[in-house]
C-alpha cells in the first residue's frame, strides 16, 4: 500500500504542555487508520494538525510526498466529522450537503444530482429539506457523513463521529460507516477513546498514550501481540503476572512466575535471560479443567469466586498469591468457589512484556 | 392569602408608577384644545396634522429619519466588526476593550456631550449632519456589541471549522456562515441603535445646530416655549415606534433561539 499521509517528527506544544511529542506515523492510501487512547492523550491534537486547525511545533506533515503545513484548511482537501456534528443550523440537510460542492464551483444539475446520490448513500433521501434540528442525532450524524464525502476528499478525518449516540445506533453505524470507507476506498483517520471500535471498524489502530504512539498494527496484532503494558491493558482485558525471564529461544521464553511456575510464552519484542518482566494473558484465552492437561502451561490454580454474565462465565482464580481472571464459553461448568482446578493456555496465548 | 394580596397591589402599584406618565401624556395627543391641559373638550385628530404640516415639526421628524438611519447603519458596521475582533481570544486584553466599548452605557450623557463638542469642533463638525450622526454612534455602539457578542458567542465554533474543511475560504466562511448565524443579533442590535438615536437628546443639545434638531430635541424646546399639544401627539408616535421596535427585537431574539 502506497504511503499517503505522514506525520514526520510531529511536536505539539500548548504553552508548557508537551501534548504530541515527535510522533512518526505513515497512513496508507485507502487505509483506515484508528487513533485509540485515553482521553487527553493528544488524539485530536494530532487530528486537528492534519486538517490544519492547528500548526505543529515542530516536524512536517506530508500529503502524498509534498508538505502541506503552509497548506491553509480550506485548500487541504479533507472532510471533517466532528462528535457534535457541526452541520450548518441555518441550512437545509440538502444545503448542507450541496456546501462543499458550491465551494467548488460545480454546475448546480451536477451538484444537485451528487448531493441526491450522498443522501440516498445513507439513506437520508426523504429528509433533504428538514433543518438539522429536527433531526434525530443518528441522523445528524449520517448527514454530516455525506457531507464529508459527497466531494470526494482526498482524506475523511472523524472525531469521536459516534461519541454522542447510544449503545445500538453506534454499533449500527459503526458498520456503515465501515461498509462505506469498502466501497468508496477513501482513507480515513478516525479518532476514538473506544476500543472495541477502534477494533471493529480498523484496518490498522495506533494506540496513543501520552503525546506518543505506543504501538500501531492490525487489531488483531494490538490485541494478540501487545508490545507495551499500557497497550495490553488499555486493549479489552488482561492478566498481567509479573515473572523473571529465564531463557529465551527465538520467538519464545521461559519465564519463572514468582510462585515457581514456570511459563513459555511468545515474545513481541527483545528480552533478555534474567530481565523481570510481565506476562499478558487474555482471559479468554484461558482454559480450566480438573487434570493436567496437554497445555504448554498448566497453573494450579484454586476458584475464589465465579460470575454468571449472560454471554460468558467469569472465573476469578489464585495461583499462589497471584490473581487470574479466565473467562469461560457460556457452555461451560460451573467452578463453585474453592474447587482447585488447572489454568491451562498456549504459548501463543500470552505475551511476554518488557517493563 | 393576605400574602398573595399583597403581593398583588405592590405589583399593581409598581406597574401603575411606570405607565402613570404614559397614561398622564397619551390621551392630551388626541385633544381639540389648544393648550396641554386636561379636561379634554373634545376628540379630534388636529395636531397630528399640525406635526406633520408644520414646517418645524416636519423638519424635525425628518431629521430624526435621516439622523437615525445614519447612527444605525453606523453603528451597526462598527459594532459588528468590534464584536467580531472581540471574539478572537488570542487578544488578551480583549475583556479591557470590551468594557472600553461599553463604557458610553454608563458615561453621563453631559460629560460625553461636552467632549463631543470639544472634538467635533476640532474637525469643524459641529452643526452638521456627520456631527450628530457620529455623536449618536458613540452611544448606540454598545447596544449593538452587546447584542451582537450574545449572537456570536451562540456559534458553534466547530460549525465553522466544518465550513473551512469543506473548502471555504475565510471570507465566505463569514459570508456564509458566521453573519447569516448572528444575523438575529446584528438585526436587533440595528433596532436598538435607532432607538437610542430616536430617543438623543442630551448629545443632541451638545452638537446639534439649528438645522439638525431632532423630533426629541423639538419636543424639548417646545415644552418650554409654547405648550402645545402637537408634543402629546409626538410623544404618541414615540410610543408607537418603540412598541414596533421592541416587537422587532423579539422577534430577532426568538429566530437565534430557533436556530439553536
Ligand atoms: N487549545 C488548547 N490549548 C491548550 N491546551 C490544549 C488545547 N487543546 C488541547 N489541549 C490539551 O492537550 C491535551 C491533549 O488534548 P486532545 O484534545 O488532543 O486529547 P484527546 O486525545 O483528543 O482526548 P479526548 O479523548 O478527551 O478527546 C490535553 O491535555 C488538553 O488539555
Ligand atoms: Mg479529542
Amino acid at each position: 500500500m502506497a504511503e499517503f499521509i505522514r506525520f514526520d517528527r510531529i511536536t505539539k506544544f500548548y504553552g508548557p504542555l508537551c501534548v504530541v511529542e515527535n510522533l512518526a506515523l505513515g497512513i496508507g492510501k485507502g487505509e483506515f487508520v484508528s487513533l485509540l487512547g485515553p482521553s487527553g492523550s493528544g488524539k485530536t491534537t494530532l487530528l486537528m494538525m492534519l486538517a490544519g486547525f492547528e500548526q505543529p511545533t515542530s516536524g512536517n506533515i506530508l500529503l502524498d510526498g509534498t508538505a502541506i503545513n503552509d497548506v491553509p484548511t480550506h485548500k487541504r482537501d479533507m472532510g471533517v466529522v466532528f462528535q457534535s456534528y457541526a452541520l450548518f443550523p441555518h441550512m437545509s440537510v440538502g444545503e448542507n450537503v450541496a456546501f462543499p460542492l458550491q465551494m467548488r464551483r460545480l454546475g448546480k444539475a451536477e451538484i444537485a444530482e451528487r448531493v441526491a446520490r450522498a443522501l440516498d448513500m445513507v439513506q437520508l433521501s426523504a429528509f433533504v429539506d428538514r433543518r438539522p434540528s429536527q433531526l434525530s442525532g443518528g441522523q445528524q450524524q449520517r448527514v454530516a457523513l455525506s457531507r464529508a464525502l459527497v466531494f470526494e476528499p482526498r482524506v475523511v478525518l472523524m472525531d469521536e463521529p459516534l461519541g454522542a449516540l447510544d449503545k445500538q445506533l453506534r454499533e449500527q453505524m459503526q458498520l456503515d460507516i465501515r461498509d462505506l470507507h469498502r466501497r468508496l476506498g477513501v482513507t480515513i483517520v478516525f479518532v476514538t477513546h473506544d476500543q472495541s471500535e477502534a477494533l471493529t471498524m480498523s484496518d490498522r489502530v495506533a494506540v496513543f498514550n501520552k503525546g506518543k504512539i505506543e504501538q500501531i498494527g492490525t487489531p488483531r496484532q494490538v490485541y494478540d501481540e501487545p508490545a507495551t503494558r499500557f497497550v495490553a491493558e488499555f486493549i479489552g482485558e488482561t492478566n498481567l503476572v509479573e515473572g523473571v525471564v529465564e531463557a529465551v529461544q527465538g520467538q519464545e521464553a521461559t519465564v519463572r512466575l514468582r510462585s515457581g511456575a514456570h511459563i513459555v510464552s511468545a515474545v513481541s519484542g527483545s528480552v533478555a535471560s534474567g530481565q523481570p518482566v510481565f506476562l499478558s494473558i487474555r482471559p479468554e484465552r484461558v482454559d480450566l479443567s480438573e487434570t493436567r492437561g496437554e497445555a504448554r502451561n498448566c497453573l494450579e490454580t484454586e476458584v475464589t469466586d465465579s460470575v454468571y454474565q449472560g454471554d460468558h462465565l467469569r472465573v476469578q482464580l489464585q495461583n499462589a498469591a497471584q490473581p487470574l481472571i479466565a473467562k469461560l464459553g457460556r457452555r461451560s461448568r460451573e467452578f463453585p468457589p474453592g474447587t482447585k482446578v488447572y489454568a491451562a493456555f498456549s504459548a501463543g496465548d500470552c505475551r511476554v512484556i518488557a517493563p | 392569602m393576605p400574602m398573595k394580596l399583597a403581593k398583588f397591589a405592590f405589583a399593581s402599584l409598581t406597574i401603575l408608577f411606570l405607565v402613570a406618565p404614559l397614561i398622564a401624556i397619551l390621551p392630551l395627543a388626541f385633544t381639540s384644545s389648544v393648550i396641554l391641559t386636561y379636561p379634554i373638550p373634545s376628540w379630534s385628530l388636529r395636531w397630528f396634522e399640525e406635526l406633520f404640516t408644520a414646517d418645524a415639526w416636519r423638519r424635525a421628524i425628518f431629521n430624526s429619519l435621516i439622523i437615525g438611519t445614519g447612527t444605525t447603519l453606523l453603528a451597526t458596521v462598527l459594532g459588528t466588526a468590534a464584536s467580531l475582533g472581540l471574539r478572537n481570544r488570542l487578544l488578551f486584553f480583549c475583556g479591557s476593550i470590551r468594557t472600553l466599548f461599553l463604557l458610553p452605557m454608563v458615561v453621563p450623557a453631559v460629560v460625553l456631550g461636552v467632549g463631543m463638542q470639544v472634538l467635533l469642533a476640532g474637525f469643524g463638525l459641529t452643526n452638521s449632519y456627520a456631527g450628530v450622526i457620529i455623536a449618536h454612534t458613540v452611544v448606540a455602539v454598545p447596544f449593538v456589541v452587546v447584542s451582537v457578542i450574545g449572537a456570536l458567542a451562540g456559534i458553534d465554533e466547530r460549525v465553522e471549522l466544518a465550513a473551512q474543511s469543506l473548502g471555504a475560504s475565510p471570507a465566505t466562511v463569514f459570508r456564509r456562515v458566521t453573519l447569516p448565524l448572528a444575523m438575529p443579533g446584528v438585526l436587533s442590535g440595528a433596532v436598538l441603535a435607532f432607538a437610542t438615536s430616536l430617543d438623543e437628546v442630551v448629545l443632541t443639545l451638545f452638537v446639534a445646530g439649528p438645522n439638525q434638531r431632532t423630533l426629541a430635541r423639538q419636543m424639548f424646546s417646545s415644552i418650554r416655549e409654547n405648550i402645545s399639544p402637537a408634543i402629546a401627539a409626538a410623544a404618541f408616535l414615540f410610543i408607537v415606534a418603540t412598541i414596533l421596535i421592541g416587537l422587532a427585537v423579539v422577534l430577532f431574539r426568538s429566530m437565534l433561539a430557533k436556530r439553536r
